[in-house]
């Protein structure tokens, strides 16, 4: 498997790691409520299709990224930078 | 009690394992007087240049490439983080930018020879051709298991910079590589 890092360009898969679902990068606020939190903390979609996916270049550049990745076909249809997602 | 003429010498981080020469191929240490990293305050990437530009007539580069300017060489380093190399960088660029002295961090190793290409297929999960991969070019990547910044510094020259924890390792894998392609003669 290859990623597009939006930095680097394409890049071998052992250069990156998998933290999990892309819900993490989007904190709810501290005062958001229980089930802001609920969903947050515990709740994901578990889809056969595309999925949204936190991933890290941490042996290139050290860039968080969002991966948008089919979960049936491996097919890889976007990526960009958790600061622009 | 200490001996008071007693003196501490410092040693580079690849002392005593490098030069290494195989075939056509040879790597050697170098030493940078100054190594520093920058890292731009938020909206402050304009005033770092111009303080940059002003001191050492260089930029911070674009993702991916490596200025030089006499005796000073700017890298992109990774994700809003460059790497000034030769030069100390003045003080003032601390209100503008987070600036660290690594000098003594880092095992800086220039790789040169007519086959370094065929050397760095063997480490190096990349795309080294010079159509993708030219002069002034620079990347963050592996060299087998271990992190390294790699630049392109001319058609059969690149510069390898890992922490200095790894240099032991670095040497071992590039006098492995550098010995099996040289026996393919």
């Amino acid at each position: 498997m290859r990623i597009e890092c939006p930095h680097c360009g394409e890049r071998d898969l052992r250069e990156f790691y998998y933290q999990g679902d892309a819900t993490l990068a989007k904190r709810p606020a501290a005062d958001a409520g229980e089930d802001a939190w609920d969903h947050y903390v515990h709740l994901r979609k578990n889809p056969a299709g595309v999925t949204s996916e936190l991933w890290c270049h941490e042996r290139g550049c050290g860039a968080w990224i969002v991966v948008e990745r089919n979960t049936t076909t491996h097919a890889i249809t976007s990526t960009k930078l958790v600061g622009d997602f | 009690m200490a001996n008071a003429s007693a003196k501490l010498n410092a040693q580079s981080p690849c002392f005593g394992l490098v030069p290494i020469e195989h075939g056509t191929v040879r790597v050697v240490e170098v030493e940078p007087t100054h190594i520093s990293a920058i890292a731009p305050f938020k909206g402050k990437t304009t005033a770092v240049n111009k303080a940059l530009s002003a001191s050492f007539g260089v930029r911070l580069p674009a993702v991916g490439r490596r200025v030089e300017k006499d005796a000073v060489a700017c890298l992109w380093f990774d994700h809003s983080h460059a790497m000034l190399i030769g030069a100390k960088v003045d003080d003032s660029l601390s209100s503008l930018a987070a600036v660290t002295d690594q000098t003594d961090g880092w095992a800086v190793l220039n790789i040169a020879g007519d086959h370094v290409l065929d050397v760095l297929a063997r480490l190096v999960p990349m795309d080294l051709r010079p159509s993708v991969f030219g002069t002034g070019s620079t990347a963050r990547t592996m060299l087998q298991h271990i992190p390294i910044s790699l630049s392109r510094l001319n058609a059969d020259t690149f510069q390898i910079m890992a922490m200095r924890s790894m240099a032991r390792s670095v040497v071992h894998e590039l006098d492995l590589a550098m010995e099996n392609v040289a026996a393919r003669g």
